[in-house]
């Protein structure tokens, strides 16, 4: 019962067996129950839930269901709500309440989902195992002594635990994909551009992405369907994005004729090697299914991290300097002087690793080393970008894992940032180049979950889910759930 | 050895759209503070900029007006600062690819011909919020109404060789941006912005060390401020010394400037593509059904005013001020055919006249051509006089009567029967014999004596011409 997916939930609501009020309740009930194990929420409304649901029961009896009618919905603590805080778990944003929603939060409630409070992340979404929250980190719920990974950690450990059937996570390296491998769920980041990204606090605006973080691909396709589609007030989302029948795409049970492209640089020394074997193990299921697999090489991979720590961090550098404490946020006691206010305000409401990429981003941007640095990066970043064109040319979709590594321990990376960075080293590059990418779980390393990653063509995010659906379906691991938490909230 | 003074200037000037530059926000003039903002302008967590195309055509309308390319593909980029009335710490500027490049502008030299002066780019940009310290104890206000108002940057080359042909150029850019109806142009509301880059050499050599004087907003200051900094720097390396990079603040009080920061003290902008932003298209198409739609330009206007209407240079520079000015002495002129001359003299001096004493512009203006045009009918065919015509024009500002219907309420016809001023000629005559007898003594200038008191008697109605004639004959005895 608590791993119920949106579609039984769905048509457990549609069949009239429950209610949408009910439904918030259970999943509430374990929030109460288990949060305080994980931390993956950082706020969260009971009440406003509930009035959510209530009303809209009251919809559905007045009007009949919408997409995504009665259906609990966790987001990160990235998306501006109304309702309630947004903090992007950082103190800067100590006391600001945004006077808007993110546009995919005004769609998802158009579409009827119950918002079920934020999620933990780290802070502006700079990590990669929630660590660098200002709520402390959030635990996976596989093995709590480890990370969820990040930085959609809060969203991935909701879903993971059954605090929530889906959320919302971004991912700008990441984010939505790794947390997702190593939690055991699917997680999707769209084509840059489908989704708005309005109202989204931004880290970096030429990478960021919003996407479903779900039980199965299905749920993923629900979602994205609902918050996708051109959006005016955002100039980087597409108006002429073709279309795509998301959940007619989510029926394809076989490969057959399908081009999986297996790229050698995915597939190195120094990974682990449980992971690698699950990976593996997940290609020959594939060619099972009568795809066909075929070897290519994305050369510029191996600079993939070194432009994304070039990129990423310039543009956040500028991204935050709007966390001036002249207009809200954080401000530091006594300032002496504007200059004093500005450095103590942001010295006292930035993480360190905020702090890190700030710098690392000011110094990349700066007048004598933006050429070697930031226009270098660039170049990098069109010739990934051309990597991923011409693979494409003979393959239909890409599959390699999603972390070189399973979930760590809590600590163990935060002393050493570069070998933090290197467990995005397989999901940068689908941000650099704004491709479709999956993550969903195909086998564990030491009893902890491994993530098999699709990249598809721009636009094409219907092939990456047909392909992870026909695999969903030919295997068992999205039904895997760690046992800690499968039993009712109540009962814990 | 003589000094040559070396000048480039900036321009910034702000586009009149009605909203403001990324945002829906109103650019209206002297608001409530903080009224005209939204998340976007105040820079909010997540909130995203979307471009104001209005903006975009007035930009290009400005190019072409200087005969400059257009760039079809332009970008947008962020210049980072903090400062507390710029809410994002960065303005969307354009950097490296300006969407107008390579103009140039046309001045009057002395000698009667032109020089050309050559534009390097115009260039988009979101203007700041304004910070106010003045009359406030240890804290500053900000207002946000203006963070988002959509600027052009307009660079000149280093072309202009006295203050006098900066003004010159500046003039003739103010004149043309408000005549394309780009910018109202209004320095006082700081909507042409000026900052000067000066420098000396002696003839012939390269080009000295140069400073920048910041963001003025009169040309009386602005040429001040340039002469003296020419003059400070020749006595800088005529006393041995180098002229120092610099910004420097203009004092209009004090009438000085000082330093503001040197070179070393320059920020670092990190300029950088704006990701928010797509780079720019415009369609050649686009750019040609702008073209299509420009305006005479006012030095056009001045040359066929002066040709078709047989104007002065002074009046058809007055008359091409504005292309609102000109369209309405052209619609008098089509109300008024038979003397383009007076048509330009009633406007040029008595109806603006009288507006700017109001306080109102043209387009406010209650007497509209057609009823001036029916008062300057009377005058031409000689119904009434001109200090009749003034009168009835003051009253004409007043009430919505046109000028038959006051003639006649006020009785103000002009006398030009003969005989009824033959009859007020012998009447001032006999009231004052002395006079009469000291003109034909020979004292001729009681004449004017004479045509005084006609007028008076006829209470202003009598032809002035014929009261001249019919005088000049009576008289004689």
């Amino acid at each position: 019962m608590p791993f119920s997916s949106l579609s039984d939930i769905q048509s457990r609501l549609n069949n009239g067996e429950t209610t949408a009020v009910e439904i918030a309740q259970l999943y509430l009930d374990r929030i109460a129950a288990f949060n305080s194990t994980l931390n993956a929420f950082v706020h969260l409304d009971a009440d406003h839930v509930l009035a959510q649901a209530a009303a809209s029961d009251a919809y559905r009896k007045e009007h009949g269901a919408r997409a995504l009618e009665g259906l609990p919905i966790a987001v990160k603590d990235i998306f501006c709500t109304q309702d309630g805080p947004t903090r992007c778990c950082s103190n800067i944003l100590e006391g600001f309440e945004a006077p808007y929603d993110a546009h995919v939060i005004t769609k998802l409630k158009e579409a009827g989902a119950v918002l079920v409070g934020k999620t933990n992340m780290d802070e502006f979404a700079m990590g990669s195992s929630n660590e660098t929250s200002a709520f402390g980190p959030c635990r996976n719920p596989w093995d709590t002594d480890r990370i969820p990974g990040g930085s959609s950690g809060g969203s991935a450990a909701s879903v993971a635990a059954a605090l929530t059937p889906a959320a919302l996570g971004t991912d700008t390296g990441g984010s939505i994909r790794q947390p997702a491998a190593l939690t055991g769920i699917t997680g999707l980041k769209p084509t840059y551009g489908r989704v708005s990204r309005r109202g989204i606090i931004a880290f970096a605006s030429s990478l960021d992405q919003a996407g479903p973080m779900a039980g199965n691909v299905k749920d993923c396709a629900m979602i994205t369907a609902a918050i996708s589609g051109h959006d005016a007030g955002d100039a980087t989302s597409v108006s002429d994005a073709p279309a795509i029948d998301w959940l007619a795409a989510c029926e394809t049970q076989d490969m057959k004729g399908l081009k999986i492209g297996k790229p050698k640089e995915y597939f190195v020394d120094g990974m682990d090697a449980a992971v690698r074997q699950s990976v593996e193990a997940a290609l020959q299921k594939c060619e099972e299914l009568g795809a066909e697999i075929i070897d290519i090489s994305l050369p510029n991979t191996e600079h993939a991290i070194a432009a994304y720590y070039v990129i990423a961090p310039s543009e956040a550098s500028a991204n935050l300097s709007r966390y001036d404490s002249v207009r809200f946020g954080h401000r530091c006691d006594n300032p002496e002087d504007l200059l004093d206010m500005y450095t103590r305000s942001r010295d006292e409401g930035f993480g360190s690793e905020v702090k890190r990429r700030i710098l690392t981003g000011a110094f990349t941007l700066s007048s004598g080393y933006y050429d070697a640095y930031y226009l270098k990066a660039q170049k990098v970043r069109t010739l990934i970008q051309q990597d991923f064109i011409q693979a494409f040319e003979q393959v239909d979709v890409i599959a390699t894992p999603t972390s070189p590594i399973p979930a760590f321990k809590l600590g163990e990376k935060t002393d050493d940032p570069l070998t933090m960075y290197l467990s995005d080293i397989f999901t940068i590059a689908v941000n650099l180049a704004g491709l479709p990418g999956l993550s969903q779980p195909c086998g564990f390393a030491s009893n902890l979950p491994v993530g098999l990653q699709w990249i598809g063509p721009a636009w094409r995010e219907d092939t990456v889910l047909a392909a992870a659906a026909a695999y969903e379906g030919a295997t068992d691991w999205s039904n895997q759930h760690p046992a800690e938490f499968n039993i009712n909230g109540g009962e814990s | 050895m003589s000094w040559e003074t070396v000048i480039g200037l900036e321009v910034h000037c702000q586009v009149n759209t009605d909203t403001k530059a990324f945002c829906g926000c109103s650019t209206v003039f002297g608001a409530e503070p903080n009224t005209q903002t939204c998340p976007v302008c105040l820079g909010m967590p997540g909130q995203l900029p979307v471009l104001n195309t209005v903006a975009v055509d007035k930009s290009i309308l400005t190019g072409l007006a200087i005969n400059a390319h257009i760039n079809l593909e332009s970008k947008f980029d962020r210049k980072n600062y903090f400062y507390p009335d710029l809410p994002k710490g960065y303005q969307i500027t354009q950097f490296t690819v300006p969407i107008v490049e390579g103009g140039y502008i046309d001045i009057p030299t002395k000698d009667g011909g032109e020089k050309r002066l050559g534009v390097t780019r115009i260039h988009m940009e979101e203007d700041a919020g304004k910070s106010m310290h003045e009359g406030l104890d240890a804290v500053s206000h900000i207002d946000l109404n203006r963070s988002g108002v959509p600027l052009m940057e307009i660079v000149s080359e280093p072309d202009m060789r006295s203050a006098d042909e900066a003004i010159a150029y500046l003039k003739q850019l103010h004149q043309l941006i408000r005549f394309l109806g780009v910018s109202g142009g209004d320095m006082e509301k700081g909507q042409f912005r000026c900052d000067a880059n000066v420098s000396v050499r002696r003839k012939g050599e390269p080009f000295g060390t140069r400073t920048e004087m910041k963001n003025m907003n009169s040309f009386r200051f602005i040429k001040q401020a340039i002469e003296f900094e020419v003059v400070r720097q020749i006595e800088i390396i005529e006393d041995g010394g180098e002229v120092i990079q610099e910004s420097r603040l203009w004092d209009s009080v004090k009438s000085e400037s000082r330093s503001m920061r040197s070179k070393e003290e320059a920020h670092d902008y990190r300029y950088f593509p704006e990701p928010d932003l797509p780079p720019l298209r415009v369609s050649q198409q686009e750019v040609d059904a702008i073209k299509a739609g420009m305006p005479e330009l006012p030095g056009e206007l001045r040359k066929r005013f002066e040709a078709e209407y047989g104007l002065s240079s002074y009046d058809a520079d007055v008359l091409s001020q504005t292309r609102e000015i000109s369209v309405w002495y052209e619609s008098l002129v089509a109300a008024h055919p038979s003397d383009p001359k007076r048509c330009a003299n009633w406007l040029a001096n008595e109806l603006l006249g009288r507006l700017k004493e109001a306080g109102k512009d043209l387009a406010d203006s209650p007497v509209s051509a057609k009823r001036l045009a029916g008062l300057l009918d009377r005058v031409g065919d000689n119904t009434i006089n001109g200090k009749s015509a003034k009168d009835i024009l003051d009253d004409m500002m007043e009430s919505d009567d046109d000028a038959d219907t006051i003639i006649e309420a006020k009785g103000l016809k002009q006398v030009s029967d003969t005989g009824a001023i033959d009859t007020i000629i012998l009447e001032v005559m006999a009231a004052n014999p002395d006079q009469v007898a000291g003109y034909r003594g020979g004292k001729d200038k009681l004449m004017g004596f004479f045509v005084g008191q006609v007028m008076k008697a006829s209470r202003g109605k009598a032809n002035p011409g014929m009261v001249n004639q019919r005088l000049a004959e009576l008289l004689k005895g």
